[in-house]
């Protein structure tokens, strides 16, 4: 499973890439490979304000349906739309194009790096 | 649950060595899926694919009054049963509710009755109890079985590699018995999935080598995550969603298989006609979400704010492209309701059932 260095991670397997006060939040490759062929995917609307931890939407494969929270908080800045026809790109770039929603951050994020989220697959397989 | 020892079917190493992901069901370590569920399902629908579903029970009626015995236990009537012929059918409570919906083979001398894994024991011991007065062994032999089901348009064609078994001339719901690459097999034209197909019952050494055989003859191996999504397509209903013992075989839309006017008594039967009379409490529904979401076993069905029903199954349809799914609601809900997705209410429409039909030949 793909982990890339430069983000970070949450233990509900969501990663965030953080440039400026902005943050981009999608699933990894993980928690796709864990779902499925994901067929569709829930997204706050555009604007809406989030605080850490909050339930922000899900992600849907055909079998099973994985929350999504917000590992910041923040105002949702952009959502990405190309998911509404295309939820596939979720599992086939998960770090790409499969990204879920921006944020624009308000506070400090307490949040894994990527050695602490192969930690936790690892004691989790 | 989870500190219980999880059963193996006779086909584990196969699920294994083809990268299965495995997942306790009903008290077995089943595979959910292989490559992906859309693409098993894909494959069913347009070639063939083959399932392991060796967790279901074999409970074999043997003796004087073994068809007495079936009778009381069964809503159909399974006195018109032929030798080699099969029939879908329910069993209730006294009061009509569904202990399990089975599938009912008649032999030349006795009756085998194929039940879901998760209600194996149940069954077997309300069969026993409501049949003590009688000359009949109940023989639980699912630990003698192993049942893979060879489904999709192409199982005709890969099966008659195997056999020398009339797989032509077989009719659905018959079956035969007879060899399958040199292993004992009933075959049966029955399937779980809405497409022609087999389910082969074979011995549990048998299992093995037969399902490579098929896998290598071009069948896709499938798991029970696709199995769910065909089987809803086709409208079919899954114990402990539609079926349970708070819903008559009535309500889920299963009165085909229940002959209210059958001679011989069965449990359940005065219950049934009496719903039948006053009316059903509930209905199954099949319906299309309009808006945008999945509706899911459990979420509330709404009109006008207030609850009428539940969803007993949903899924996004891998070959209509649309969110379908199942309900029981009360009696008096029209084709037009929500389906309260995760607190949101999200439009919603019956539809008949079933949501795919096969083209027939």
């Amino acid at each position: 499973m793909s982990v890339p260095g430069d983000l970070q991670y949450t233990k509900s397997h969501e990663w965030v890439r953080v440039e400026g006060d902005v943050a981009t939040v999608g699933i990894t490759d993980h928690a796709q490979d864990e779902l499925g062929d994901v067929v569709f995917v829930e997204m706050p609307e555009q604007g809406a304000t989030l605080a850490a931890g909050d339930s922000f939407g899900a992600v849907e494969s055909v079998k099973a349906v994985s929350d999504l929270y917000a590992p910041v908080g923040g105002e949702v800045v952009e959502v990405n739309g190309a998911l509404e026809d295309s939820p596939e790109k979720i599992n086939e770039d998960p770090y790409g194009e499969g990204w879920i929603l921006k944020l624009r951050t308000s506070d400090e994020a307490d949040l894994l790096s990527a050695a602490d989220y192969e930690k936790l697959l690892e004691e989790e397989s | 649950m989870a500190e219980e020892t999880l059963k193996r079917t006779p086909l584990y190493d196969e699920h294994e060595k083809a990268g299965a992901r495995l997942v306790p069901f009903a008290g077995w370590e089943m595979p959910v899926q292989y490559e992906g569920v859309k693409a098993e399902h894909e494959a069913v629908r347009n070639h063939a694919g083959l399932f392991d579903v060796s967790h279901m029970g074999e409970v074999v009626f043997r003796g004087p009054d073994a068809e007495r015995a079936v009778q009381r236990l069964v809503t159909r009537d399974v006195g018109r049963l032929e030798t080699g012929q099969a029939g879908y059918a329910a069993v209730c409570y006294e009061n009509g509710g569904t202990v399990d919906d089975v599938l009912v083979y008649k032999t030349p001398d006795d009756f085998l009755v194929v039940v879901n894994a998760a209600n194996r024991e149940k069954d077997v011991a309300h069969f026993r109890e409501h049949t003590e007065d009688l000359d009949v062994e109940v023989v639980d032999e699912s630990d003698d079985w192993a049942l893979l089901a060879l489904q999709g348009p192409q199982a005709v064609s890969i099966l008659g590699n195997f056999t020398d078994a009339d797989l032509a001339g077989l009719k659905y719901y018959r079956y035969v018995v007879g060899e399958v690459d040199g292993f004992y097999a009933v075959i049966s034209r029955t399937g779980y999935t809405g497409e022609d197909g087999f389910e082969l019952y074979v011995r549990p050494d048998g299992a093995a080598p037969l399902w490579r055989r098929l896998v290598e003859a071009g069948a896709t191996p499938a798991g029970l995550g696709a199995r769910d999504t065909l089987r809803l397509e086709a409208g079919m209903c899954l114990y402990g969603n539609e079926l349970d013992a708070e819903t008559t075989p009535l309500e889920a839309g299963i009165g085909f298989a229940v002959h209210l006017d059958k001679e011989q008594e069965f449990v359940g039967q005065e219950a049934l006609r009496r719903e039948k009379e006053e009316g059903l409490r509930k209905k199954l529904v099949g319906f299309k979400v309009e808006g945008r979401g999945i509706a899911r076993h459990d979420h509330p069905v709404a009109v006008g704010g207030e609850t009428v029903g539940t969803v007993t199954s949903g899924t996004q349809s891998p070959t209509l492209g649309e969110a379908i799914g199942l309900a029981l609601v009360s009696p008096g809900v029209q084709d037009s309701f929500d389906v309260v997705i995760r607190d949101r209410p999200v439009e919603a429409r019956a539809v008949p059932l079933p949501f795919y039909k096969r083209k027939k030949k």
